[in-house]
């Protein structure tokens, strides 16, 4: 029986693995029935898989037997693999136990769809049903929304789930098109907007009666895989600011696309997976996140690729020089976070700390700014006196030169954000 | 001139009390345990009194809010000689200044204030991640640690909220104390040094019968969740340091 189980995980964990989002965040879930779990406004990774992503859930799928045959999935119909499914009781169980052991923050459920899309949701449903109201388990749920399931079985499962999800896999339609034609975006979009008008209603509804039941506190989150259609940097942002203004999304996950077939309509089997260009969307999307961006200022019909050897704010601050250098003991705060080397933190710090007196170079340095970056860019207190105006492409080379560029080495896999 | 404090905050609060009230001018605050006499110094030990030790951290809750008393709180759990000092330092410099001197982070005591702070939340929530819990026979979850800083304290309501429904001990095995959730409360508990060990390694009888099998079902679930194509070991063992490996169930060979 011990042997079935592990095989069991091992299938469906391998087979779920390449849906990336690992967020655990704005679960609100409090534990007031003493039952089990209590959730994080912002989350915790409990640990860390070899390649560095971190792992707060336990993602698996409850199936990868699947009718569809999505080029890019593992699970697809054609594709020659072992197969297996979990009963509700046993996803059940091992979401209790692991939960109990500190080893997780919940359960990332997601499933092939068997027989038809609303059987497959009913399954989801008993299985977040039971953890909810038979189990009193108060930890996160994160639910994929089963595409062409029906509007009663989302919005019941909207009911226990803390995040819902459902992946745009290609950032436009014509790439969706050519690896999964049986698929479009607008079987994305309906439930999207099914579960987003819901969340709006469930809140307003709130505010009138207070104990009106809780609607995917978490929100909704969305994937594009990246690199195995020959879509720009720019058609990808486009894709990612729309859907998060139009379903207030609460994230976009980009992940780069991991050769699993040999279907020649695909990048081929053994070619490296679009690891840095894929960082660099992610620092894009906090750009437009956190930064105050407009997706257009980082990406246009000019610039439809974002540069690989340095990251998009610095890259954006070289092409806009006319905007510096600004000074630091002056400049509003929105102008303080677009210098490069300075992060949301620093910038904060900066500007409490300029109330008590102008700031020096060594002040800027204790408070976290990345000096030998920013210095080109900015003015303070005790700026040398710099004679002439440097061009771009010199600042850039000063910068690359300095920091040895750790982006082109040639372990090209070893990434940070900013 | 040597401010001689023993350590507790109550000594640390009454050493910012008596330093207003004498004036002795600089004084540099050495801790007990740390404490090497040295010849050329005066050395004042300084008197506690829980009375004077209140209105001083009555005095900082007026002049801060909740973000800072906090703060201030984690670094008194670095433990360090120079937590200590940076957090006396720091008090006299709130209580010498106008109101909002603790948003001037070009003050070193300020700024080394938040740093040390922002640490030892680090390692509470360090704890918080990298617990595991092995089921015992007699149903309990136990875990023992041993954090850089003393963030018992600052664990506690976490685990407590989240494991309302079984019970468990965590136990600082450098500091020689625990916390025991029962079901309803938590207390502080201690073991001997032959309790502490057993504990550590305790034989199989000792655990659930279920428990090898959900530790190896982690193990294995850690290795299918990973992407070997994307490989990037300095980027794992930057969010998870080495010297926590040994807490890990799925670092471990089972
Ligand atoms: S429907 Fe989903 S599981 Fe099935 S092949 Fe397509 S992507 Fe894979």
């Amino acid at each position: 029986m011990s042997e079935r189980i592990r095989e069991k995980l091992n299938i469906l964990a391998d087979a779920a693995k390449y849906d990336v989002s690992c967020s655990s965040s704005g679960g609100t879930r409090k534990n007031d029935n003493k039952g089990l779990g209590d959730s994080h406004a912002s989350g915790i990774c409990h640990t860390y898989t070899e390649d560095g992503r971190c792992v707060s859930l336990l993602k698996i799928l409850l199936t990868n037997h699947c009718i569809f045959d999505c080029a890019y999935c593992v699970s697809r119909k054609s594709n020659d693999i072992e197969r297996a499914a979990f009963t509700v009781e046993e996803v059940v169980s091992l979401t209790m136990n692991f939960y109990r052991r500190n080893y997780i923050e919940g359960l990332f459920l997601s499933s092939g769809i068997f027989k038809n899309a609303d059987f497959t949701m009913e399954r989801l449903l008993k299985v977040v049903k039971k953890l909810r109201l038979e189990e009193r388990f108060n930890g996160y749920i994160h639910l994929k929304t089963i595409p062409g399931a029906s509007d009663e079985l989302i919005t019941e499962a909207g009911m226990y789930a803390d995040r819902m999800s459902i992946n745009l896999e290609m950032p436009t339609e014509s790439g969706l098109k050519l690896l999964a034609p049986d698929k479009s975006h607008q079987d994305v979009i309906q439930p999207l907007g099914l579960v987003q008008n819901q969340i709006v209603q469930f809140k307003a509804d709130k505010k009138l009666i207070r104990n009106v039941p809780k609607f995917v506190p978490a929100g909704q989150s969305t994937q594009m895989v990246i690199g195995a259609t020959p879509e720009t940097d720019k058609d990808i942002m486009q894709t990612a600011d729309t859907f998060y203004r139009n379903f207030s999304l609460k994230r976009v996950y980009y992940s780069g696309y991991i050769p699993i077939s040999n279907d020649n309509r695909l990048p081929l089997l053994g070619s490296q997976p679009p690891l840095i260009r894929e960082n660099r969307l992610y620092q894009t999307d906090w750009l437009m996140r956190f930064y105050g961006f407009h997706v257009n200022e980082l990406l246009n019909d000019i610039n439809p690729h974002l540069d690989i050897d340095i990251d998009p704010k610095l890259s954006w601050a070289l092409r806009n020089l006319q905007f510096f250098p600004v000074d630091i003991n002056v400049a509003a705060y929105k102008m303080i976070l677009r210098i490069p080397g300075i992060g949301v933190s620093s910038a904060k710090k900066i500007v409490q700390a300029r109330q008590f007196g102008k700031l020096r170079i060594d002040q800027l340095k204790k408070i976290g700014v990345a000096y030998n970056r920013a210095r080109h860019f900015i003015k303070c207190a005790d700026s040398p006196y710099q004679l002439k105006d440097y061009q771009g492409t010199q600042i850039k080379s000063f910068i690359m030169a300095e920091s040895q560029s750790k982006y082109l080495k040639h372990d090209t896999q070893q990434l940070i954000l900013f | 001139m040597v401010y001689l404090i023993d350590g507790s905050l109550e000594s640390l609060l009454c050493a910012v009390f008596d330093w207003f009230e004498r004036k002795p001018g600089k004084v540099s605050l050495k801790v007990l345990k740390y404490y090497q006499p040295e010849a050329f110094n005066a050395v004042h030990t300084v008197y506690n009194d829980p009375s004077n030790a209140d209105r001083v951290w009555k005095g900082l809750g007026q002049k801060l809010d909740k973000g800072w008393l906090r703060r201030f709180y984690c670094t008194f759990l670095a433990e360090t000689a120079e937590a200590y000092v940076t957090l006396f330092e720091f008090a006299c410099y709130i209580f010498s200044s106008l109101p909002g001197a603790e948003h001037n982070y070009g003050n070193p005591h300020v700024l080394k204030l938040a740093q040390t702070a922002k640490k030892v939340e680090r390692e509470k929530h360090r704890m918080e991640a990298f617990i595991r819990f092995q089921q015992t026979s007699d149903d309990l979850f136990y875990c023992g640690i041993d954090p850089d800083f003393n963030v018992l304290p600052l664990i506690m309501s976490h685990f407590k909220n989240r494991y309302a429904d079984q019970k468990w001990i965590i136990y600082d095995l450098k500091r020689h104390y625990g916390l025991f959730y029962d079901l309803e409360a938590v207390s502080e508990i201690h073991f001997s040094l032959e309790e502490e060990r057993t504990l550590s390694k305790p034989a199989r009888e000792q655990l659930s019968e279920k428990e090898g099998l959900y530790a190896l079902l982690w193990n294995d679930y850690f290795k299918s969740t990973n992407i070997a194509a994307r490989k990037n070991t300095k980027l794992h063992v930057q969010h998870v340091p080495k010297r926590y490996w040994k807490y890990l169930t799925e670092k471990k060979v089972l």
